[in-house]
């Protein structure tokens, strides 16, 4: 299993029966595959619907039903749509049970940095910063480094999407969950040990007495 | 009276300098015919509102490669690296607002309110410059409305009293926009009866719209 597909996977683990979710593009998008048959998870897209459906079949593409990244989607039956307004209403009004996201950089603090890299990449906030802040669970969901380097830091340097909102990160290495006293290390990804994920994590790890191999 | 006009007279209202929104968002829901022409006649300086610079070949990109553009207010550039190289190059100036606070500042315009209270950016650039309120012990941006000159937008079904009926995720911006702008274009992907969108389906009212054009003309 590829690096993605397990944090996928682990990350749909999270979700409970009935929970309204946005995912947002790239990795967070693959975390719908890999929800139980056994719950429904409502997805929320905030380009203006609720009640996302998959990818339709080749040739069955509807020019105006997108995703929030322009691609093709359905909906399922019960789906509606509405008006950017309304989408953030859902959004920021706390509507929401969970997010998940990508990270470039994320902190001790629950701190979370995705939208710039000053002077090389600024794709601007999209719905980020609103969905951060009005969703009830923040899950991030991203490779445990960037090219060998530490993305979860004692403190994020690039620019903010929002402040203290991050709930649980979920790496190919481990889950880890913010909490006021740091992060606490939940599960460990079976062939890692706890030296491994230490050397590759910036920020202190708590290390609890029931740590938990992590399952998918 | 009927709204429903030629393209070459509601193209004689945007003028060099303009303060225009455009509703759609990666171009799902964005009067490309209008743009098309737009492109074609060449109008410049133009600040846009929009959520994202769609694609170099789509939407709103297309005013964008064509440099016509003077200042874009929107959330969102990653999908047309033109907007990035032009505000790196200094050519066209980019105020990146969170997706939510922009649907909030236009409809706070259109609804003739003085602001907005969010607490999206508190902590962030975002909130740079701007005055924070507390209210009940939680901090808050203020948060100003967005108005334009003329607002171009685009409907699936219209009718001759502007009335507009918005199909599958096309919606986005377009009702917010068309009550926030002093002139209000609908293109329209089909034209109908007045009557023939039932009561109960119009999204936008006709109230808020002054002129329809067909699209692909």
């Amino acid at each position: 299993m590829d690096y993605r597909e397990k944090i996928a996977r682990r990350v749909a683990m999270e979700l409970e029966d009935g929970d309204i979710v946005n995912l947002g593009i790239g990795m967070p998008t693959m975390v719908a595959n890999y929800v139980s048959d056994d719950i429904e998870v409502i997805l929320q897209s905030e380009n203006g619907f609720i009640g996302m459906g998959t990818a339709p079949k080749a040739g069955e593409e509807d020019k105006d039903l997108v995703n929030a990244g322009a691609m093709p989607v359905t909906v399922k039956k019960g789906a509606c749509f509405f008006d950017s307004a309304t989408s953030f209403v859902i959004i920021r009004g706390g509507h929401v049970d969970a997010t998940v996201l990508g990270a470039l950089q994320v902190d001790a603090k629950g701190n979370l940095a995705n939208w710039m890299i000053p002077g090389k990449m600024v794709p601007g906030m999209g719905g980020a910063m609103d969905l951060v802040v009005g969703a009830k669970k923040v899950i991030i969901a991203m490779e445990h480094t960037a090219k060998g380097r530490p993305k979860i830091l004692k403190e994020c340097t690039l620019p903010l999407t929002a402040a203290g909102e991050v709930d649980l990160i979920v790496t190919e290495m481990g889950v880890m969950e913010v909490t006021d006293k740091g992060l606490v290390l939940k599960e460990i990804a079976e062939g890692v040990t706890v030296d491994e994920i230490k050397a590759a994590t910036e920020a202190d790890l708590i290390i609890p007495s029931d740590l938990k191999q992590m399952n998918v | 009276m009927s709204k429903v006009v030629e393209l070459e007279r509601v193209l004689e209202l945007v003028k060099d300098g303009m303060v225009v929104m455009i509703g759609g968002f990666l171009a799902v829901g964005t009067p490309e015919t209008i743009i098309d022409k737009l492109v074609e006649k060449g109008v410049k300086d133009l600040t846009i509102i929009c959520n994202d610079t769609a694609f170099p070949d789509k939407g709103i990109g297309k005013l964008v490669v064509n440099k016509q553009v003077k200042r874009v207010i929107t959330s969102h550039i990653g999908t047309n690296p033109e907007t990035g190289r032009q505000m790196n190059a200094g050519e066209m100036e980019v105020d990146l607002v969170p997706q939510g606070t922009l649907a909030e500042r236009i409809r706070a315009a259109g609804a003739g309110l003085g602001g907005i209270l969010t607490p999206t950016g508190i902590g962030t650039v975002v909130e740079e410059g701007k005055e924070k309120i507390l209210v009940n012990n939680k901090e808050y941006l203020l948060e100003l409305p967005l108005k334009a000159d003329i607002a171009l937008l685009r409907g699936s079904k219209v009718d001759a009293k502007g009335n507009v009926w918005y199909n599958n995720a096309t919606r986005n911006f377009n009702p917010l926009m068309a009550t926030a702008a002093d002139v209000v274009i609908v293109e329209a992907e089909e034209i109908v009866e007045t009557g023939d969108i039932d009561a109960n389906n119009v999204v936008t009212s006709g109230i808020f719209v002054d002129y329809i054009v067909k699209e692909g003309k």
